[in-house]
């Protein structure tokens, strides 16, 4: 995870493209800038960058299902609960499931748990548009496989 | 139609807040009751969901954006409900 970068997963550790699911894992820092305002002397993961780590995993869930052939971007968020603190050096497991696929959109529903107790769970929509352009898809994809999503199966 | 049209005006009233008896046949979703894009997306995925079906709005706007099309086609209620009709029907059994 390097927040500052925004982004908020470390690894991509499964993705089933027949299920529409996605798992990631996401290391928070020790370190980061963030702590600095968030809060001083008391560092917390912002719980707005733990929807966005629902939301980049949701994405992975999208491309994976679309085989890269549409860019999945947030729109909307529902229900959404940040049931924990989260602070520096927390490993957190992310899971999203494409609830549904919508023409031109997506449905997810993703959580966070850390340690196996929950964390956050939210729901979120998304529009699905074409890529503006070639290179943007195939920085997308390279930087998916740099998260280890498996592209073969996409 | 009249239930298709029934369930139609049923999510969009309880979607978008929208007193149920200001919802037609006639009406038009944009113009006459301001449903806003991403308003339409829950109600899309609630239509998708309570028919079992996707309706295919990238088509549609396509159709509208390069002319082939009036927006009134598939955004007037009446006409949307022929739609989800038709595509209900089309289901594989």
């Amino acid at each position: 995870m390097r927040p500052e970068y925004f982004q908020l997963i470390s690894r991509i550790e499964a993705v089933d493209t027949a299920a529409g699911t996605a798992r990631a894992r996401a290391v928070v820092p020790e370190e980061s800038t963030i702590f600095e305002g968030h809060f001083p002397g008391h560092p917390l993961m912002p719980g707005v960058l733990l929807i966005e780590s629902m939301a980049q995993t949701s994405g992975f869930a999208i491309l994976g299902m679309n085989g890269f052939e549409g860019m999945p971007f947030l729109a909307g968020v529902r229900e959404a609960k940040l049931r924990r603190f989260v602070t520096p050096g927390n490993e957190l497991d992310v899971e999203a499931r494409v609830e549904h696929d919508g023409s031109g959109f997506a449905m997810t529903e993703a959580s966070i748990r850390h340690e196996g107790s929950a964390v956050a769970s939210a729901k979120l929509t998304f529009r699905v548009m074409p890529f503006p352009s070639p290179d943007f898809r195939t920085e997308m994809r390279s930087y998916a496989e740099r998260l280890g999503f498996p592209l073969e199966v996409a | 139609m009249s239930s298709t049209f029934d369930t139609v005006a049923d999510i969009i009233s309880d979607t978008c807040d929208i007193p149920r008896e200001e919802i037609t046949p006639e009406s038009h979703v944009i113009d006459d009751l301001g449903i806003d894009s991403l308003d339409f997306l829950d109600i899309a995925f609630a239509i998708d969901k309570a028919f079992g079906i996707k309706m295919p709005f990238e088509q549609w706007t396509q159709d509208v954006n390069e002319g082939k099309a009036d927006a009134e086609e598939y955004f007037v209620l009446k006409n949307l409900c022929a739609r989800i009709d038709e595509l209900t029907a089309a289901k594989p059994a």
